[in-house]
């Protein structure tokens, strides 16, 4: 009775198709429209004298090689609230400037393990360009309620720094609201 | 009409909010997924998303054969930025508290 083969076969080459919306629901996106050159998002993303004027104010420290480090520091304010120096470490994937850049991105107040983050930056009309920002948070459910905004007292993450970023490039001074803690 | 228009408009409808609601509660899912909890033909339920998807606050991606919907927060944040934010956040934010006490009682 080999014609029985295939019918058994059936169920097991459906598996992986279901489990891709679970694989992806660790996954968030943020995008913005931001009226600024793709070259002036990539340096407000890279370069500390930027970071630390929008967002949480860390000030970022980038070898933007393959394999290159990433180090976010804690300014004073933080650091007297209780966070560690270095709040967020990780290494560089990929960098294309001014259109791409892959790296991880270990959240230092968490045991969760390092996250996979990719800023894509893209020109549109009007000199108008497109930042998303695709966050993997597989296995890391305390770094992931943190960039959600979810966590009560701890920011909006991501969205909030992305809203922050678009009123400093627009407007040259942000909402800095999130820079000092509990206020 | 303007980005603003365009959001408020997306939001102004039940079905495109409990959208919104469902991919808050687990981002990245199918068409058949969300279409499975409406009442609703999967050509209304694709009208709604591509609204949502206009508006800037349904991302789509493709993954494999499957097209995955996810939620981007980032306009209602402009508009709480905007609007919320700049007048009244302390008496809305008094006013969630009382709602939420209230309805903890309950």
């Amino acid at each position: 009775m080999t014609a029985a083969t295939p019918i058994t076969a059936t169920p097991i080459t459906s598996t992986p198709i279901t489990a891709v919306p679970n694989a992806s629901s660790t996954v968030q996106i943020n995008r913005i429209y931001i009226k600024a050159s793709p070259q002036a998002i990539w340096d407000a993303i890279t370069k500390p004298e930027w970071t630390e004027k929008y967002g949480y104010g860390g000030r970022v420290d980038y070898d933007l090689r393959p394999g290159g480090r990433f180090r976010s520091m804690a300014d004073e304010a933080m650091q007297q609230a209780g966070m560690p120096e270095c709040v967020v470490d990780g290494e560089v994937i990929e960098s294309d400037p001014p259109t791409r850049l892959v790296q991880t991105w270990r959240a230092a107040w968490t045991n969760d393990p390092p996250t996979r983050l990719t800023y894509d930056i893209s020109a549109k009309a009007n000199g108008v360009t497109c930042l998303t920002i695709t966050h993997d948070l597989d296995g890391a459910p305390d770094t992931a309620a943190m960039v959600g905004g979810t966590v009560e007292g701890a920011g909006g993450g991501w969205a909030e720094v992305l809203s922050d970023l678009k009123t400093l490039l627009e407007t040259g001074s942000s909402l800095s609201s999130l820079g000092v803690p509990g206020i | 009409m303007t980005d603003d228009d365009l959001i408020f408009k997306a939001l102004a409808d039940p079905t495109r909010r409990f959208l919104l609601d469902m991919l808050f509660k687990r981002d990245g899912r199918t068409l058949t997924e969300l279409e499975s909890e409406l009442e609703m033909t999967r050509f209304g339920v694709m009208k709604h998303l591509k609204v949502l998807e206009e508006a800037g606050l349904v991302i789509t991606q493709k993954s494999g054969r499957e097209k995955l919907h996810f939620l981007n927060p980032v306009p209602i944040r402009l508009i709480h930025d905007r609007w919320i934010d700049k007048y009244t956040e302390r008496r809305v934010t008094a006013l969630a508290d009382l709602k939420s006490e209230l309805e903890g009682l309950s």
